[in-house]
Protein backbone atom coordinates (compact mmCIF):
# COMPACT_ATOMS: atom_id res chain seq x y z
CA UNK A 1 0.00 0.00 0.00
CA UNK A 2 1.30 3.21 -1.27
CA UNK A 3 0.40 6.71 0.85
CA UNK A 4 1.89 9.88 -0.38
CA UNK A 5 1.73 11.55 3.27
CA UNK A 6 5.25 9.93 4.26
CA UNK A 7 5.61 12.31 7.17
CA UNK A 8 1.88 11.29 8.98
CA UNK A 9 3.08 8.11 10.81
CA UNK A 10 6.05 10.12 12.25
CA UNK A 11 4.33 13.12 13.73
CA UNK A 12 1.40 10.68 15.07
CA UNK A 13 4.29 8.61 16.60
CA UNK A 14 6.35 11.60 17.97
CA UNK A 15 4.18 12.51 20.90
CA UNK A 16 4.00 9.34 22.66
CA UNK A 17 8.11 9.03 21.77
CA UNK A 18 8.32 12.46 23.33
CA UNK A 19 6.14 11.05 26.25
CA UNK A 20 7.89 8.12 27.44
CA UNK A 21 11.53 9.89 26.41
CA UNK A 22 10.44 12.52 29.55
CA UNK A 23 8.36 10.17 31.79
CA UNK A 24 9.75 6.51 31.16
CA UNK A 25 13.35 6.58 29.91
CA UNK A 26 15.10 9.52 32.04
CA UNK A 27 13.11 8.48 35.62
CA UNK A 28 15.06 4.76 34.76
CA UNK A 29 17.96 6.20 34.06
CA UNK A 30 17.77 8.46 36.99
CA UNK A 31 16.74 5.60 38.92
CA UNK A 32 20.45 3.86 38.84
CA UNK A 33 21.94 7.32 39.09
CA UNK A 34 20.38 7.65 42.55
CA UNK A 35 21.34 4.31 43.64
CA UNK A 36 24.91 4.46 42.41
CA UNK A 37 25.54 8.54 43.47
CA UNK A 38 25.71 10.43 46.49
CA UNK A 39 24.06 14.21 47.40
CA UNK A 40 26.39 15.74 45.79
CA UNK A 41 26.72 13.73 42.50
CA UNK A 42 30.06 11.68 42.83
CA UNK A 43 29.97 7.56 42.23
CA UNK A 44 29.23 5.84 44.96
CA UNK A 45 28.42 2.44 46.24
CA UNK A 46 27.61 3.32 49.46
CA UNK A 47 24.00 3.11 49.14
CA UNK A 48 24.05 -0.67 48.00
CA UNK A 49 26.33 -1.08 50.57
CA UNK A 50 23.33 0.49 53.25
CA UNK A 51 20.55 -1.59 51.23
CA UNK A 52 22.69 -4.64 51.84
CA UNK A 53 23.21 -3.99 55.38
CA UNK A 54 19.75 -3.24 55.99
CA UNK A 55 18.97 -5.57 58.74
CA UNK A 56 15.40 -6.16 56.58
CA UNK A 57 17.64 -6.78 53.13
CA UNK A 58 17.38 -10.54 52.87
CA UNK A 59 13.66 -11.40 54.57
CA UNK A 60 12.82 -8.91 51.90
CA UNK A 61 14.83 -10.93 49.13
CA UNK A 62 14.06 -14.55 50.15
CA UNK A 63 10.52 -13.56 50.57
CA UNK A 64 10.24 -11.66 47.42
CA UNK A 65 12.37 -14.54 45.67
CA UNK A 66 9.55 -17.46 47.97
CA UNK A 67 6.59 -15.14 46.45
CA UNK A 68 7.44 -15.40 42.89
CA UNK A 69 8.41 -19.48 43.15
CA UNK A 70 5.11 -20.25 44.79
CA UNK A 71 2.59 -18.10 43.43
CA UNK A 72 3.58 -18.28 39.65
CA UNK A 73 2.51 -22.24 39.36
CA UNK A 74 -0.47 -22.15 41.35
CA UNK A 75 -1.39 -19.66 38.87
CA UNK A 76 -0.75 -21.17 36.01
CA UNK A 77 -2.37 -24.41 36.77
CA UNK A 78 -5.87 -22.12 37.38
CA UNK A 79 -5.45 -20.38 34.57
CA UNK A 80 -4.72 -23.36 32.30
CA UNK A 81 -7.92 -25.31 33.52
CA UNK A 82 -9.91 -21.78 33.65
CA UNK A 83 -8.86 -21.15 29.83
CA UNK A 84 -9.58 -25.05 28.69
CA UNK A 85 -12.93 -25.13 30.57
CA UNK A 86 -13.43 -21.67 28.42
CA UNK A 87 -12.43 -23.77 25.46
CA UNK A 88 -14.19 -26.29 26.07
CA UNK A 89 -17.83 -23.93 25.21
CA UNK A 90 -19.72 -24.80 28.12
CA UNK A 91 -23.29 -23.04 27.94
CA UNK A 92 -22.96 -19.83 29.11
CA UNK A 93 -19.31 -19.44 28.06
CA UNK A 94 -19.55 -15.87 28.29
CA UNK A 95 -21.00 -15.67 32.00
CA UNK A 96 -17.61 -17.80 32.45
CA UNK A 97 -15.19 -16.11 31.07
CA UNK A 98 -16.53 -12.66 32.44
CA UNK A 99 -16.68 -14.49 35.88
CA UNK A 100 -13.13 -15.88 35.58
CA UNK A 101 -12.00 -12.29 34.31
CA UNK A 102 -13.85 -10.35 37.30
CA UNK A 103 -10.54 -10.34 39.59
CA UNK A 104 -8.72 -8.17 36.54
CA UNK A 105 -9.73 -4.90 37.55
CA UNK A 106 -9.30 -5.36 41.70
CA UNK A 107 -6.04 -4.06 43.19
CA UNK A 108 -3.74 -5.07 44.88
CA UNK A 109 -4.64 -3.49 48.18
CA UNK A 110 -8.18 -4.41 48.01
CA UNK A 111 -7.54 -8.05 46.75
CA UNK A 112 -5.49 -7.73 50.15
CA UNK A 113 -7.69 -6.71 52.42
CA UNK A 114 -10.76 -8.92 50.71
CA UNK A 115 -8.29 -11.89 51.75
CA UNK A 116 -8.11 -10.54 55.67
CA UNK A 117 -11.71 -10.72 56.12
CA UNK A 118 -10.97 -14.52 55.12
CA UNK A 119 -7.85 -15.29 57.60
CA UNK A 120 -8.28 -12.53 60.34
CA UNK A 121 -8.43 -14.43 63.53
CA UNK A 122 -12.03 -13.81 63.23
CA UNK A 123 -12.82 -13.70 60.18
CA UNK A 124 -14.66 -16.73 57.26
CA UNK A 125 -12.20 -19.19 56.74
CA UNK A 126 -12.07 -20.16 60.75
CA UNK A 127 -16.00 -19.78 61.00
CA UNK A 128 -16.26 -22.21 57.98
CA UNK A 129 -13.86 -24.67 59.22
CA UNK A 130 -15.92 -24.47 62.77
CA UNK A 131 -19.18 -24.98 61.14
CA UNK A 132 -17.98 -27.89 59.47
CA UNK A 133 -16.58 -29.10 62.71
CA UNK A 134 -13.05 -29.14 61.21
CA UNK A 135 -11.57 -27.39 64.25
CA UNK A 136 -12.34 -26.48 67.67
CA UNK A 137 -11.12 -22.64 67.90
CA UNK A 138 -10.12 -20.55 65.77
CA UNK A 139 -6.49 -20.68 64.21
CA UNK A 140 -4.48 -18.35 64.27
CA UNK A 141 -3.05 -17.51 60.09
CA UNK A 142 -1.65 -14.22 60.46
CA UNK A 143 0.91 -14.05 62.96
CA UNK A 144 4.82 -12.71 62.45
CA UNK A 145 5.91 -15.95 64.59
CA UNK A 146 4.60 -18.03 61.65
CA UNK A 147 5.79 -16.19 58.25
CA UNK A 148 5.57 -19.25 56.56
CA UNK A 149 1.64 -19.19 57.28
CA UNK A 150 1.80 -15.35 56.02
CA UNK A 151 3.43 -16.44 52.56
CA UNK A 152 0.62 -18.93 52.39
CA UNK A 153 -1.99 -16.26 52.84
CA UNK A 154 -0.44 -13.80 50.43
CA UNK A 155 -0.25 -17.28 47.80
CA UNK A 156 -3.49 -17.17 48.37
CA UNK A 157 -4.77 -13.76 47.15
CA UNK A 158 -2.31 -13.37 44.56
CA UNK A 159 -3.50 -16.80 43.09
CA UNK A 160 -6.80 -14.99 43.40
CA UNK A 161 -6.29 -11.52 42.12
CA UNK A 162 -3.56 -11.93 38.95
CA UNK A 163 -4.85 -15.72 37.62
CA UNK A 164 -7.51 -13.80 35.05
CA UNK A 165 -4.60 -12.19 33.25
CA UNK A 166 -2.52 -15.06 32.76
CA UNK A 167 -6.43 -16.76 31.80
CA UNK A 168 -6.90 -13.93 29.22
CA UNK A 169 -4.23 -14.23 27.34
CA UNK A 170 -3.93 -18.27 27.10
CA UNK A 171 -7.71 -18.38 26.30
CA UNK A 172 -6.64 -16.10 22.98
CA UNK A 173 -3.45 -18.03 22.39
CA UNK A 174 -5.94 -21.02 22.32
CA UNK A 175 -8.64 -19.81 20.25
CA UNK A 176 -5.76 -19.09 17.45
CA UNK A 177 -5.29 -22.88 17.49
CA UNK A 178 -7.01 -24.03 14.53
CA UNK A 179 -9.73 -26.14 15.62
CA UNK A 180 -8.88 -29.14 12.90
CA UNK A 181 -5.53 -30.05 14.64
CA UNK A 182 -7.72 -31.27 17.55
CA UNK A 183 -10.03 -32.45 15.34
CA UNK A 184 -7.43 -34.56 13.72
CA UNK A 185 -6.23 -36.20 17.50
CA UNK A 186 -9.77 -36.78 17.75
CA UNK A 187 -9.67 -38.69 14.74
CA UNK A 188 -6.46 -40.56 16.12
CA UNK A 189 -8.62 -41.32 19.35
CA UNK A 190 -6.31 -38.83 21.62
CA UNK A 191 -6.95 -38.76 25.24
CA UNK A 192 -7.57 -35.04 26.33
CA UNK A 193 -4.62 -35.55 28.28
CA UNK A 194 -2.86 -36.43 25.05
CA UNK A 195 -4.56 -33.85 23.26
CA UNK A 196 -3.30 -31.12 25.67
CA UNK A 197 0.11 -32.24 26.30
CA UNK A 198 0.75 -33.01 22.20
CA UNK A 199 -1.30 -30.49 20.46
CA UNK A 200 -2.19 -27.47 22.81
CA UNK A 201 0.64 -26.96 24.92
CA UNK A 202 2.82 -26.92 21.93
CA UNK A 203 0.99 -24.78 20.22
CA UNK A 204 0.24 -22.64 23.12
CA UNK A 205 3.80 -21.75 23.83
CA UNK A 206 4.34 -18.01 21.91
CA UNK A 207 1.37 -17.53 24.62
CA UNK A 208 2.63 -19.14 27.73
CA UNK A 209 5.93 -17.02 27.46
CA UNK A 210 3.96 -13.78 27.30
CA UNK A 211 2.28 -14.63 29.91
CA UNK A 212 4.82 -16.25 31.97
CA UNK A 213 7.02 -13.57 31.54
CA UNK A 214 4.49 -10.64 32.10
CA UNK A 215 3.40 -12.21 35.59
CA UNK A 216 6.86 -12.71 36.55
CA UNK A 217 7.58 -9.18 36.23
CA UNK A 218 4.50 -7.92 38.07
CA UNK A 219 5.25 -10.71 41.12
CA UNK A 220 8.73 -9.17 41.72
CA UNK A 221 6.89 -5.87 42.29
CA UNK A 222 3.87 -7.63 44.60
CA UNK A 223 3.55 -4.78 47.40
CA UNK A 224 -0.28 -3.90 48.58
CA UNK A 225 -1.16 -7.29 48.83
CA UNK A 226 1.68 -8.12 51.56
CA UNK A 227 1.05 -5.26 53.68
CA UNK A 228 -2.04 -6.14 54.43
CA UNK A 229 -2.10 -9.62 55.17
CA UNK A 230 1.67 -9.89 56.75
CA UNK A 231 1.23 -6.38 58.43
CA UNK A 232 4.91 -6.27 59.88
CA UNK A 233 5.59 -10.09 59.58
CA UNK A 234 7.32 -10.16 56.21
CA UNK A 235 8.64 -7.77 54.08
CA UNK A 236 9.19 -7.49 50.37
CA UNK A 237 11.80 -5.74 47.94
CA UNK A 238 8.44 -2.79 46.66
CA UNK A 239 7.76 -2.24 50.46
CA UNK A 240 11.18 -1.81 51.45
CA UNK A 241 11.74 0.76 48.88
CA UNK A 242 8.60 2.36 49.43
CA UNK A 243 9.98 2.81 53.26
CA UNK A 244 13.38 4.02 52.10
CA UNK A 245 11.79 6.28 49.79
CA UNK A 246 9.22 7.68 52.42
CA UNK A 247 9.62 7.50 56.35
CA UNK A 248 13.11 7.08 56.54
CA UNK A 249 13.29 9.68 53.16
CA UNK A 250 15.92 8.24 51.78
CA UNK A 251 15.91 8.08 48.14
CA UNK A 252 19.33 6.53 46.73
CA UNK A 253 18.50 3.28 49.00
CA UNK A 254 14.90 3.34 47.66
CA UNK A 255 16.34 3.32 44.08
CA UNK A 256 18.79 0.59 45.00
CA UNK A 257 15.89 -1.36 46.10
CA UNK A 258 14.45 -0.42 42.63
CA UNK A 259 17.20 -1.30 40.50
CA UNK A 260 17.62 -4.55 42.19
CA UNK A 261 14.14 -5.67 41.20
CA UNK A 262 14.87 -4.53 37.62
CA UNK A 263 17.99 -6.92 37.88
CA UNK A 264 15.80 -9.60 38.79
CA UNK A 265 13.11 -9.11 36.77
CA UNK A 266 15.53 -8.84 33.85
CA UNK A 267 16.91 -12.33 34.91
CA UNK A 268 13.94 -13.87 35.00
CA UNK A 269 12.94 -12.73 31.39
CA UNK A 270 16.07 -13.80 29.78
CA UNK A 271 15.42 -17.03 31.50
CA UNK A 272 12.70 -17.62 29.90
CA UNK A 273 13.26 -16.53 27.03
CA UNK A 274 16.06 -18.75 26.89
CA UNK A 275 14.42 -21.94 28.86
CA UNK A 276 11.01 -21.88 26.54
CA UNK A 277 12.61 -20.58 22.69
CA UNK A 278 9.49 -19.28 20.56
CA UNK A 279 9.87 -19.56 16.81
CA UNK A 280 9.96 -16.28 15.17
CA UNK A 281 6.86 -15.15 14.71
CA UNK A 282 5.29 -14.04 11.60
CA UNK A 283 2.22 -11.50 13.14
CA UNK A 284 1.61 -8.17 12.11
CA UNK B 1 -4.17 -47.25 23.57
CA UNK B 2 -5.43 -48.95 20.88
CA UNK B 3 -7.44 -46.35 18.40
CA UNK B 4 -9.62 -49.27 16.75
CA UNK B 5 -11.34 -49.94 20.23
CA UNK B 6 -12.85 -46.35 19.91
CA UNK B 7 -15.90 -45.56 18.01
CA UNK B 8 -13.97 -43.15 16.58
CA UNK B 9 -15.72 -39.50 15.57
CA UNK B 10 -18.59 -39.93 17.93
CA UNK B 11 -17.04 -40.18 21.17
CA UNK B 12 -16.24 -36.06 20.12
CA UNK B 13 -19.67 -34.86 19.40
CA UNK B 14 -21.78 -37.90 19.94
CA UNK B 15 -23.96 -38.49 23.01
CA UNK B 16 -21.83 -41.16 24.52
CA UNK B 17 -21.86 -41.71 28.38
CA UNK B 18 -18.38 -40.89 28.05
CA UNK B 19 -19.08 -37.82 26.75
CA UNK B 20 -21.72 -36.79 29.13
CA UNK B 21 -18.91 -37.76 31.97
CA UNK B 22 -16.42 -35.86 30.38
CA UNK B 23 -18.93 -32.83 30.41
CA UNK B 24 -19.83 -33.09 33.74
CA UNK B 25 -16.81 -33.23 35.23
CA UNK B 26 -16.30 -29.88 33.43
CA UNK B 27 -18.87 -28.02 34.48
CA UNK B 28 -18.05 -29.71 37.97
CA UNK B 29 -14.71 -28.15 37.78
CA UNK B 30 -15.81 -24.74 36.08
CA UNK B 31 -17.91 -24.19 38.72
CA UNK B 32 -15.39 -24.78 41.79
CA UNK B 33 -13.16 -21.90 39.73
CA UNK B 34 -15.95 -19.91 39.50
CA UNK B 35 -16.60 -20.30 43.20
CA UNK B 36 -13.04 -19.54 44.12
CA UNK B 37 -13.51 -16.43 42.40
CA UNK B 38 -16.67 -15.36 43.41
CA UNK B 39 -16.55 -16.61 46.99
CA UNK B 40 -14.30 -13.86 48.73
CA UNK B 41 -16.04 -11.09 46.70
CA UNK B 42 -19.54 -12.08 48.04
CA UNK B 43 -17.63 -12.55 51.27
CA UNK B 44 -16.28 -9.28 51.46
CA UNK B 45 -20.12 -7.78 50.86
CA UNK B 46 -20.91 -9.44 53.63
CA UNK B 47 -18.08 -7.71 55.71
CA UNK B 48 -18.97 -4.67 54.53
CA UNK B 49 -22.43 -4.51 54.98
CA UNK B 50 -22.12 -5.71 58.75
CA UNK B 51 -22.94 -3.14 61.62
CA UNK B 52 -19.79 -2.18 63.15
CA UNK B 53 -21.01 -3.65 66.33
CA UNK B 54 -21.43 -6.62 64.88
CA UNK B 55 -17.49 -6.33 63.06
CA UNK B 56 -15.71 -8.69 65.84
CA UNK B 57 -18.98 -11.56 66.39
CA UNK B 58 -17.61 -15.16 66.02
CA UNK B 59 -18.51 -17.23 64.40
CA UNK B 60 -19.56 -14.74 61.48
CA UNK B 61 -22.97 -15.12 59.82
CA UNK B 62 -22.42 -16.65 56.37
CA UNK B 63 -25.89 -14.98 55.08
CA UNK B 64 -26.05 -11.39 56.98
CA UNK B 65 -29.71 -10.90 58.95
CA UNK B 66 -29.63 -7.07 57.80
CA UNK B 67 -27.95 -5.08 55.02
CA UNK B 68 -26.31 -2.05 56.73
CA UNK B 69 -24.70 0.97 55.34
CA UNK B 70 -23.33 1.72 59.04
CA UNK B 71 -19.73 0.62 58.08
CA UNK B 72 -19.72 1.80 55.02
CA UNK B 73 -20.89 5.40 56.34
CA UNK B 74 -17.83 5.42 58.93
CA UNK B 75 -15.57 4.73 56.21
CA UNK B 76 -16.69 7.48 53.82
CA UNK B 77 -17.42 9.49 56.99
CA UNK B 78 -13.93 8.92 57.81
CA UNK B 79 -11.25 12.01 57.72
CA UNK B 80 -9.53 12.43 54.24
CA UNK B 81 -11.56 9.56 52.66
CA UNK B 82 -13.70 11.89 50.43
CA UNK B 83 -11.28 14.33 49.29
CA UNK B 84 -8.54 11.17 48.60
CA UNK B 85 -11.44 9.52 46.93
CA UNK B 86 -11.72 12.75 44.48
CA UNK B 87 -8.33 13.31 43.93
CA UNK B 88 -8.35 9.36 42.67
CA UNK B 89 -11.32 10.04 40.20
CA UNK B 90 -9.12 13.38 38.85
CA UNK B 91 -5.96 11.25 38.37
CA UNK B 92 -7.64 8.25 36.76
CA UNK B 93 -9.61 10.77 34.01
CA UNK B 94 -6.56 12.91 33.40
CA UNK B 95 -4.22 9.55 33.14
CA UNK B 96 -7.25 8.32 30.32
CA UNK B 97 -7.07 11.70 28.53
CA UNK B 98 -3.47 11.96 28.26
CA UNK B 99 -2.66 8.62 27.47
CA UNK B 100 -6.17 8.23 25.03
CA UNK B 101 -4.63 11.74 22.83
CA UNK B 102 -1.16 10.77 23.04
CA UNK B 103 -1.48 6.39 22.62
CA UNK B 104 -4.42 6.47 19.92
CA UNK B 105 -2.86 8.39 17.44
CA UNK B 106 0.55 5.97 18.05
CA UNK B 107 -2.15 3.33 17.59
CA UNK B 108 -3.36 4.27 14.32
CA UNK B 109 -0.12 5.39 12.90
CA UNK B 110 0.88 1.38 13.76
CA UNK B 111 -2.48 -0.01 12.31
CA UNK B 112 -2.11 1.63 9.06
CA UNK B 113 1.00 2.83 7.64
CA UNK B 114 4.09 0.81 6.37
CA UNK B 115 7.09 2.97 7.22
CA UNK B 116 10.97 2.80 8.15
CA UNK B 117 10.92 2.22 11.99
CA UNK B 118 7.57 0.53 12.62
CA UNK B 119 8.99 -2.53 13.83
CA UNK B 120 11.67 -0.87 16.09
CA UNK B 121 8.90 1.43 17.69
CA UNK B 122 6.82 -1.58 18.27
CA UNK B 123 10.07 -3.34 20.01
CA UNK B 124 10.46 -0.14 21.96
CA UNK B 125 6.69 -0.19 23.47
CA UNK B 126 6.38 -3.90 23.74
CA UNK B 127 10.37 -3.45 26.31
CA UNK B 128 8.78 -1.09 28.27
CA UNK B 129 6.82 -4.09 30.13
CA UNK B 130 10.05 -5.49 30.81
CA UNK B 131 10.71 -2.59 33.23
CA UNK B 132 8.85 -2.93 36.78
CA UNK B 133 7.03 0.55 36.97
CA UNK B 134 8.45 0.50 40.77
CA UNK B 135 11.35 1.81 39.09
CA UNK B 136 9.33 5.27 37.85
CA UNK B 137 8.06 6.87 40.98
CA UNK B 138 11.57 6.98 42.90
CA UNK B 139 12.83 9.01 40.52
CA UNK B 140 10.08 11.04 39.87
CA UNK B 141 9.32 11.83 43.25
CA UNK B 142 12.68 14.01 43.39
CA UNK B 143 11.90 15.63 40.09
CA UNK B 144 8.64 16.94 40.79
CA UNK B 145 10.19 18.53 44.10
CA UNK B 146 11.91 20.45 41.29
CA UNK B 147 8.87 20.87 38.89
CA UNK B 148 6.58 21.71 41.71
CA UNK B 149 4.30 19.14 40.77
CA UNK B 150 5.52 17.35 44.29
CA UNK B 151 1.73 15.92 46.56
CA UNK B 152 -0.20 16.90 42.77
CA UNK B 153 -2.67 15.11 41.11
CA UNK B 154 -1.40 16.29 37.75
CA UNK B 155 2.40 14.62 39.23
CA UNK B 156 0.40 11.24 39.83
CA UNK B 157 -1.29 11.14 36.28
CA UNK B 158 1.71 11.97 34.44
CA UNK B 159 3.40 8.89 36.48
CA UNK B 160 -0.10 6.88 35.59
CA UNK B 161 0.35 8.03 32.20
CA UNK B 162 3.43 6.34 31.66
CA UNK B 163 2.29 3.21 32.65
CA UNK B 164 -0.74 2.88 30.57
CA UNK B 165 0.74 4.56 27.50
CA UNK B 166 2.29 1.54 26.03
CA UNK B 167 -0.77 -0.30 26.38
CA UNK B 168 -3.03 2.58 25.08
CA UNK B 169 -0.97 2.21 21.88
CA UNK B 170 -0.85 -1.39 21.60
CA UNK B 171 -3.97 -1.57 22.20
CA UNK B 172 -5.68 1.22 20.38
CA UNK B 173 -3.77 -0.47 17.01
CA UNK B 174 -4.57 -3.71 17.29
CA UNK B 175 -8.56 -2.53 16.99
CA UNK B 176 -7.70 -0.09 14.28
CA UNK B 177 -6.75 -3.12 12.79
CA UNK B 178 -9.86 -4.59 12.84
CA UNK B 179 -11.69 -1.74 11.42
CA UNK B 180 -11.47 -2.51 7.48
CA UNK B 181 -9.40 0.03 5.78
CA UNK B 182 -10.74 -0.41 3.03
CA UNK B 183 -13.47 1.47 4.09
CA UNK B 184 -11.46 4.65 4.70
CA UNK B 185 -10.09 4.15 1.31
CA UNK B 186 -13.43 3.98 -0.04
CA UNK B 187 -14.23 6.94 1.53
CA UNK B 188 -11.24 9.20 0.35
CA UNK B 189 -11.94 7.84 -3.27
CA UNK B 190 -15.52 9.83 -3.04
CA UNK B 191 -13.31 12.89 -1.80
CA UNK B 192 -13.24 12.80 1.88
CA UNK B 193 -9.33 14.33 3.21
CA UNK B 194 -7.74 11.74 5.14
CA UNK B 195 -8.58 13.76 7.89
CA UNK B 196 -12.30 13.69 7.15
CA UNK B 197 -11.91 9.35 6.33
CA UNK B 198 -11.01 8.91 10.01
CA UNK B 199 -13.55 11.21 11.41
CA UNK B 200 -15.96 10.20 9.99
CA UNK B 201 -15.57 6.28 9.18
CA UNK B 202 -12.99 4.54 11.55
CA UNK B 203 -13.28 6.51 14.23
CA UNK B 204 -17.10 5.87 14.73
CA UNK B 205 -16.23 2.06 14.01
CA UNK B 206 -13.52 2.11 16.45
CA UNK B 207 -15.25 4.03 19.15
CA UNK B 208 -16.94 0.92 21.39
CA UNK B 209 -13.07 -0.75 21.51
CA UNK B 210 -11.88 2.94 22.08
CA UNK B 211 -14.33 2.82 25.00
CA UNK B 212 -12.79 -0.29 26.60
CA UNK B 213 -9.42 0.68 25.74
CA UNK B 214 -10.18 3.80 28.06
CA UNK B 215 -11.99 2.27 30.65
CA UNK B 216 -9.24 -0.06 31.12
CA UNK B 217 -6.76 2.92 31.47
CA UNK B 218 -9.01 4.49 34.12
CA UNK B 219 -8.94 0.80 36.08
CA UNK B 220 -4.65 1.24 35.64
CA UNK B 221 -4.64 4.69 37.61
CA UNK B 222 -7.64 4.19 39.45
CA UNK B 223 -5.59 0.76 41.43
CA UNK B 224 -1.94 2.23 41.49
CA UNK B 225 -0.88 2.09 45.27
CA UNK B 226 3.00 2.18 45.20
CA UNK B 227 3.70 5.13 42.93
CA UNK B 228 0.67 6.73 44.65
CA UNK B 229 2.17 5.95 48.12
CA UNK B 230 5.61 7.65 46.79
CA UNK B 231 4.29 10.46 45.41
CA UNK B 232 1.58 11.65 47.31
CA UNK B 233 2.35 11.77 51.45
CA UNK B 234 0.35 15.10 52.47
CA UNK B 235 -2.63 14.67 49.15
CA UNK B 236 -2.77 11.22 49.37
CA UNK B 237 -4.81 9.15 45.84
CA UNK B 238 -7.77 6.78 48.00
CA UNK B 239 -5.57 3.54 47.90
CA UNK B 240 -2.65 5.43 49.36
CA UNK B 241 -4.57 6.97 52.03
CA UNK B 242 -6.23 3.60 52.72
CA UNK B 243 -2.57 2.11 52.53
CA UNK B 244 -1.17 4.56 55.21
CA UNK B 245 -3.99 4.34 57.21
CA UNK B 246 -4.19 0.30 57.06
CA UNK B 247 -2.23 -0.35 60.33
CA UNK B 248 -3.71 2.24 62.55
CA UNK B 249 -7.33 1.25 61.62
CA UNK B 250 -10.02 -0.74 63.09
CA UNK B 251 -10.96 -4.04 60.73
CA UNK B 252 -14.24 -2.90 60.03
CA UNK B 253 -13.12 0.33 58.32
CA UNK B 254 -10.79 -2.26 56.09
CA UNK B 255 -13.77 -4.29 54.80
CA UNK B 256 -15.40 -1.06 53.82
CA UNK B 257 -12.57 0.28 52.29
CA UNK B 258 -11.81 -3.01 51.01
CA UNK B 259 -15.49 -3.14 49.49
CA UNK B 260 -15.31 0.62 48.21
CA UNK B 261 -12.18 -0.33 46.23
CA UNK B 262 -13.53 -3.10 44.44
CA UNK B 263 -16.74 -2.53 43.98
CA UNK B 264 -16.10 0.28 40.70
CA UNK B 265 -13.48 -2.52 38.82
CA UNK B 266 -16.50 -5.21 39.37
CA UNK B 267 -18.83 -2.92 37.11
CA UNK B 268 -15.70 -2.08 35.12
CA UNK B 269 -15.11 -5.36 33.63
CA UNK B 270 -19.03 -5.70 33.08
CA UNK B 271 -18.84 -2.89 30.43
CA UNK B 272 -15.77 -4.13 28.98
CA UNK B 273 -16.34 -7.82 29.49
CA UNK B 274 -16.94 -8.12 25.14
CA UNK B 275 -13.40 -6.53 24.03
CA UNK B 276 -11.26 -8.53 26.99
CA UNK B 277 -9.97 -10.92 24.80
CA UNK B 278 -9.68 -8.02 22.19
CA UNK B 279 -7.95 -5.91 24.41
CA UNK B 280 -5.31 -8.47 25.47
CA UNK B 281 -5.39 -11.48 23.67
CA UNK B 282 -4.14 -9.60 20.70
CA UNK B 283 -1.43 -7.68 22.37
CA UNK B 284 0.29 -10.28 23.49
CA UNK B 285 1.31 -10.71 19.73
Amino acid sequence: MTRRLGWAPYALLLPSLIYLAIFFATPMAQAFALALQDRDGNWTQASVGRMIGDPNFRDAVTTTIALVILVLPVQFVLAMSMALIINARLKGQGLWLYVYALPLGISELAAGIVWVSIFTQTGWLNTILEGLGLIDRPIIWQSAETPWLLILTIVVAEAWRATSIIMIILVAGLQSIPREFLEAADVYGATTWQKVRRVILPMLRPSLQVALILRTILAFQVFATVIALAGSGVTVLSREAQRWATSIDNDHVAAAYAGLILILSLSATLLFLWLLPTREEHTG
Amino acid sequence: MNATDRPIPLARRGHGAEWYGARTLTYAAASLLAFFVLAPIYLIFVAAVTPRQHAFDYPRAIIPTEISTDTIAFFLNASGVVPSFWRSVQVALITLAIAVLIGAPAGYALARYVFRGRDAYRLAVLSTRAFPIVILAIPLAVTYIRWGLDDSVIGVAFMHTALALPFTVLITSSIFMSVPRDLEEAAQTLGCTPLQAFVKVSLPLALPGLAAAAIFTWVLSWNDVFAASILTLRNPTLPAKILAALTQSPIYYQFAAGFVMLLPSLVVIFFIRRYLLGLWGRVVK
